[in-house]
């Protein structure tokens, strides 16, 4: 068993839901709704990894599955070999779930108070507990709360002190559902802070959930997009551009005003006065393009603009809702052009085999679509 | 591909880096051996644990919210006493109606009060330790179920220490009065199997309002607005065990003996005690069922409880 690279395993897990829907008095219509379909990964110990994608999308019932909160419908699911339906109070030990619109802390007792019973509950060896506690306190900022009652604290302070809640007991696995929400930049940045810390000094396993893609870029090195209940793009965030066929801006101030830059395939998108505006995709290199140009004009300076993930991941469901109309067939092979038009579906499964394989070792190698 | 300004603290890359970041002797190295560690203390989970851990997480979570009332001291002893007033008055009006009248279905009232005594006794006992099943239609709805879900302890036990409240003792202490009161005025020939029946009652009384109580929690798991159907049982069954049985029609009397058995509560016991005849030609020994009759309702309790909590974990709702 490879516990360390396949710490947390999902295999062609589904969950479907029976939705009844009033459709007359005393009469209701059964509709089955997939919120998750046949979502297959693996995450090794110590990744940290974002989990995106709208509302609805089967964010928060794959995080409940993986928690032992829900019970899959179909495919198998392991979390440090664990099966967490059959298992749920052994997996609770091993993990830390924080729900960020929904406190675990005691309202109305002071903050050391819910501590404490972690303490107790988790049975928490006394040295170990002080020592976590310590170090939470500190990175965490908490040293004056812990006196102060649940209810008195700021919105930030009260989901730093849910953070602290969920590792007292050490868990190897930390989940967090929108744990940035409704924060503000300072209080984000701190959370964020500690987690990336977290990571590095005890090898934590993060899985977190969020519509704040700053949290991704800040934390994470391994995006999953999920919509409509599959998995749409796992890989690293710089693939997601790829993926979402991004664009990058090159910003070029020439000597004086001039007509458009011409130059494939680039395509100016603004000019004002002498700066002008290029766009181009994002999976081509810069370089031959700046020389084209540095040839052909008389360059005074330039910069070259990242794309926007919120857009690009716009852009992804754009795509799939456009393509999706004829079917799910043609949503699959709509994106696979969308990716670079030269895989066939062969490859496809050879290469998400082949992930399964070696999670560990992914660096390095552009995040390709799983469907 | 790197674009975090982070990536010195991330463990991605290589494989190396994550031997790298383990924390090596003071962490739990049992995890590294799977499932079914010799050293993980969590390995072996039996139903004598789980019943263990259920009274231990009951106990702690209890304790967590005393002393969150205790935060608001006087709201905490008006509400006591406003408890206990209004219990007292509850047995006041069954006065006042025997100031009119001599007795009810053939019971007078030191008899009702005895009947009285015993239900609100073990009525008050559960109220006090699982009353609060009730607010369970609400954590399902709100989602905040999850939360107690993903602690290392039974769900039931947390469920029931939900919003634990001492207050909630007033209907006790007043039925240990009204109990107290009747039997110093019957007038009873006490036998050693009479002396037995009263606390054998008390216990089988809890126990049947008890799986009542966690019954009607795991219908809320599929109903989740249904708290006012658990009172209607409760409380209704409460109310309906402070009368004589026989003011109630044939029918009903069965329905609450064979069906829904209230009448193990304290109707049989307090009948054997006060040398009344038994409703429905019940044969003696019934009195005596009554703890197994309890044990039974709770057996079938949770079974219903362990249905409503894997129905919520497939359905999510």
């Amino acid at each position: 068993m490879h516990v360390e690279s396949d710490f947390i395993r999902l295999d062609r897990v589904e969950k479907v839901f029976q939705v009844r829907r009033k459709t007359g008095f005393l009469r209701s219509e059964r509709r089955e709704v997939r919120a998750v379909d046949s979502i297959s990964c693996t995450v090794a110990r110590g990744e940290m990894v974002g989990y995106i994608g709208p509302n609805g999308a089967g964010k928060s019932t794959t995080i409940k599955m993986l928690t032992g909160i829900l019970t899959p419908s179909g495919g198998r699911l392991r979390v440090a070999g664990i099966d967490p339906t059959r298992e749920r109070t052994r997996l609770a030990h091993r993990i830390g779930v924080v729900f960020g619109q929904r406190t675990t802390l005691w309202w109305d007792l002071p903050l050391i108070d819910s501590y404490r019973l972690m303490h107790r509950m988790y049975r928490i060896p006394d040295a170990r507990y002080r020592e976590n506690l310590d170090r939470c306190v500190e990175l965490l900022d908490l040293g004056g709360l812990l006196d102060v009652p649940v209810r008195q604290l700021s919105l930030g302070q009260r989901m730093r002190g849910d953070i602290a809640a969920a590792l007292l007991h050490d868990p190897d696995v930390l989940y967090l559902d929108e744990p940035t929400i409704g924060l503000d930049v300072i209080s984000k940045a701190r959370v964020r802070e500690f987690l990336r810390d977290l990571n590095a000094e005890r090898g934590t396993t993060v899985l977190l959930t969020t519509h704040d893609l700053q949290d991704i870029e800040q934390v994470c090195r391994r995006v999953m997009v999920i919509d409509h209940g599959r998995l749409m793009y796992d890989g690293p965030l710089a693939g997601l551009h790829e993926a979402g066929e991004s664009e990058r801006t090159l910003v070029v101030d020439l000597e004086r005003e001039l007509p458009p830059v011409e130059v494939a395939p680039a395509r100016v998108v603004k000019v004002e006065g002498p700066r002008q505006w290029l766009a181009f995709p994002a999976s081509e290199s810069a370089a031959p393009l700046v020389a084209r140009i540095a040839e052909a004009y008389p360059l005074v300076d330039l910069s070259v603009r990242e794309p926007d993930i919120e857009t690009v991941i716009a852009k992804m469901y754009a795509d799939r809702r456009e393509t999706s109309v004829g079917g799910r067939q043609t949503s699959v092979d709509g994106r696979q052009t969308s990716v670079g038009g030269r895989e066939t579906s062969a490859d496809r499964r050879e290469m998400s085999a082949d992930r399964r394989k070696a999670t560990a070792d992914r660096a390095g190698r552009p995040g390709g679509m799983v469907s | 591909m790197d674009s975090s300004p982070y990536s010195r603290h991330t463990p991605y890359g290589t494989c190396d880096s994550h031997h790298q970041h383990r924390p090596h002797g003071s962490h739990r190295q049992y995890h590294l051996y799977g499932p079914y560690d010799p050293y993980d203390p969590y390995a072996r989970y039996g139903p004598y644990r789980r019943l263990r851990d259920g009274l231990r997480a009951y106990r702690m979570i209890a304790a967590m919210w005393i002393r969150s009332t205790m935060a608001y001291r006087l709201s905490f002893a008006m509400t006591t006493f406003g408890n206990f007033a209004g219990t007292v008055l509850d047995f006041v009006a069954i006065m006042l109606m025997f100031s009119q009248v001599d007795e009810l279905g053939g019971y007078a009232l030191p008899e009702v009060a005895f009947l009285y005594g015993l239900t609100s006794t073990s009525f008050g006992l559960v109220d006090v330790t699982v009353g609060s099943m009730d607010r369970l239609g609400r954590r399902v709805r709100d989602g905040t179920l999850d939360t107690l879900l993903v602690r290392p302890a039974p769900v039931l036990a947390q469920v029931a220490a939900d919003r634990f409240a001492l207050r909630r003792l007033g209907r006790v202490v007043q039925g240990l009065l009204v109990l107290g009161y009747a039997v110093a005025v019957l007038d009873i020939e006490w036998t050693p199997l009479k002396v037995l029946v009263v606390p054998l009652a008390l216990l089988s009384g809890g126990l049947i309002f008890g799986a009542l109580f966690v019954a009607a929690g795991a219908f809320q798991f599929v109903a989740q607005d249904a708290s006012e159907v658990q009172h209607a049982f409760t409380d209704g069954g409460n109310t309906l065990l402070q009368y004589p049985p026989t003011v109630f029609a044939q029918e009903l009397l069965r329905g609450v003996t064979f069906v829904l058995p209230l009448a193990f509560v304290n109707w049989l016991p307090a009948l054997y005690v006060l040398g009344r005849p038994y409703p429905l030609d019940l044969p003696v020994w019934a009195a005596f069922a009554s703890p197994l009759v309890g044990a039974g309702c709770c057996a079938l309790a949770g079974l219903a409880w362990r249905a409503g909590l894997r129905s919520y974990r497939s359905t999510g709702s």
